[in-house]
């Protein structure tokens, strides 16, 4: 038997992550300092992890509703409605997953297969593209812009619009660039998408992580909350990437849709992390401006180091990353970052990992401590000396 | 701007220009408001954060619970005065509940401790009794864990 041959054609076909060979490298060093992670260097609150342990105490071992526990939706419910202004019932218009990565998932299996097309703006998180292959869909990479701060126009959105169209991803604060959407930005979207039927999956995982203004979430325009998907979770607010645990918000029968899948394919997201999850609404504000504010002083020191090293990076109001724009060295992004870690042991992500239009930048994290920072922007600068 | 002050008091000693960096204000903004919290008494001191128990120098922490009685006029204040000025006193705070001063001494030793207790502090006319208790380890003081922290577990992970 020809076990390649067994394996589905769009699944065998789809190239896995090109950065792996980075993470082996990096492996090997000794002193090295990595940029390339994509999760809180923070551990979660103690408020939260105590919460979780005190729920094994009780004996909560045992599976929740499909939706997730009542309580939680009801907190979720809560929490939508005071920080972005959604309503959104705990009783059919909430269903929590397994991280933000499951409700992508949900989202796309659940309205996508052979024949549509699901606009991707780029450069982007890598799963959606990945999720929309495995339905079988087309997966339509759409190219922003640095001279756009990376802001999905409605140009763009008008030009990549197909009568296939089924879905267009909006992920704003953005992984990898940290780009945001005003209200303004956001309304112009609204305007293309409203009397068309295209559903939005909206990712905002980030949507607590950004820096002088609030986010705002697409489904806030009443024309567009039935025709949106919300997809949010824990991971990067509360720095609880191993709980596993995210949440959909959507019209009830989406919901009720991406439900039976996840009653076949999960059952229920992990309870332990769901009573956690309920202290993290309850009592999590404080844990999150305190994170927040750490990330924009970090955010800030990395910003003056690559203007004072002569890197072009446009400044980020989201996320924890910046892209800088490396093209005045001359390398392909990829040529860069083997460089950089082999000569100066700093671990980046070539921004080509993220799309095509990729190239040219690299995804820099920086939920790492200062001190690290400020050394892995020595390295940067003394490496840049050789192109100048 | 509080950020500033929770910045000061986590780290006090970066340079005003990456306090000024971390903020995203200038420099000269930075120096001139951190006068005026030294001038309002906002910003009282600097000091340094230390772990005593791993120098070879002898120091015991003891907290002692004062019951005292309030001078006519004055209250608590002047009685408090007598004491938190001794230097042996750290800290000193006026309570609620079953007590009403709580003094926070540092020593050499248990007993030059108990001598301070027994000579200087219970003999004070205003002082009606006092109840002391000694440190036996220190796990965290003014929001530092003493132990080594958590390592960072993070994995290489693509996202
Ligand atoms: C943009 C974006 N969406 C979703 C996720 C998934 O997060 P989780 O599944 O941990 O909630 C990530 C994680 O890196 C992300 O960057």
């Amino acid at each position: 038997m020809n076990i390649q041959q067994m394996i589905r054609k769009n699944v065998r076909d789809c190239p896995p992550s090109g950065i792996r060979k980075y993470f082996d490298l990096l492996n090997e060093m000794e002193d090295a300092i990595s940029l390339g992670v994509g999760e809180p260097d923070f551990q979660t609150p103690w408020n939260i992890r105590e919460a979780g342990i005190y729920s094994l105490e009780r004996g909560l071992t045992k599976y929740s509703a499909n939706a997730g526990y009542i309580e939680l939706r009801q907190e979720i419910s809560n929490y939508v409605k005071r920080k972005y202004n959604l309503s959104y019932s705990f009783d059919g218009e909430i269903l929590v997953t397994v991280g933000g990565s499951e409700g992508i998932d949900l989202a796309l299996r659940a309205l996508t297969g052979p024949g549509d097309e699901v606009i991707i703006p780029e450069p982007s998180f890598v799963a959606y593209k990945g999720c929309t292959i495995f339905t079988g869909a087309d997966p339509v990479p759409l190219s922003l812009r640095q001279e756009d701060r990376f802001k999905l126009t409605p140009e763009l959105l008008e030009s990549a619009i197909t009568p296939k169209t089924k879905v267009v991803i909006i992920a704003f604060p953005n992984n990898p660039t940290g780009a945001i959407m005003t209200r303004e930005d956001l309304a112009k979207i609204v305007d293309v998408l409203k009397d068309k039927d295209i559903m939005v999956i909206s990712d905002e995982i980030y949507a607590e992580l950004t820096y002088g203004r609030e986010h705002v979430s697409i489904a806030e325009f009443p024309e567009m909350r039935d025709r949106t998907i919300v997809v949010n979770g824990f991971s990067k607010a509360y720095s609880m990437t191993g709980w596993r645990l995210g949440y959909v918000l959507a019209h009830k029968d989406i919901i009720k849709a991406m439900n039976k899948i996840h009653q076949y394919a999960i059952m229920c997201a992990p309870t332990t992390s769901q009573k956690a999850a309920v202290e993290a609404l309850k009592n999590g504000d404080d844990s999150i401006r305190v994170m927040r504010d750490e990330y924009n002083q970090r955010r800030r020191i990395m910003l003056n180091g690559y203007r004072k090293m002569g890197l072009e990076c446009f400044e980020p109001e989201g996320a924890f990353y910046l892209f800088p724009c490396i093209k005045s060295t001359g390398l392909s992004s990829d040529e860069f970052a083997e460089r950089l870690l082999k000569e100066q042991r700093v671990l980046v992500v070539p921004g080509t990992a993220f799309g095509d239009c990729g190239e040219g930048f690299v995804r820099t994290c920086y939920a790492e401590s200062a001190e690290k920072l400020k050394e892995a922007l020595r390295r940067m600068s003394v490496f840049l000396e050789q192109f100048r | 701007m509080l950020e500033l002050l929770e910045l000061l008091e986590k780290d006090s000693r970066l340079t005003t220009e990456e306090m000024a960096i971390r903020l995203g204000i200038s420099k000269e903004d930075l120096e001139k408001q951190i006068k005026e919290y030294e001038e309002q008494g906002v910003i009282v001191g600097y000091t340094t954060m230390i772990n005593w128990e791993k120098t070879e120098k002898e120091n015991v922490t003891a907290l002692i619970e004062a019951k005292v009685t309030p001078q006519r006029l004055e209250g608590f204040d002047r009685v408090a005065e007598r004491i938190y000025k001794f230097p042996e006193v750290t800290n000193c705070y006026l309570m609620s509940g079953g007590f009403d001063l709580m003094v926070i001494i540092e020593g050499r030793t248990l007993k030059e401790v108990a001598m301070f207790v027994a000579h200087k502090l219970a003999p004070l006319e205003s002082v009606l009794s006092t109840s002391t208790h000694f440190v036996l380890k220190k796990y965290k003081e003014k929001g530092r864990i003493f132990s080594k922290g958590e390592t960072d577990e993070r994995e290489a992970i693509f996202l």
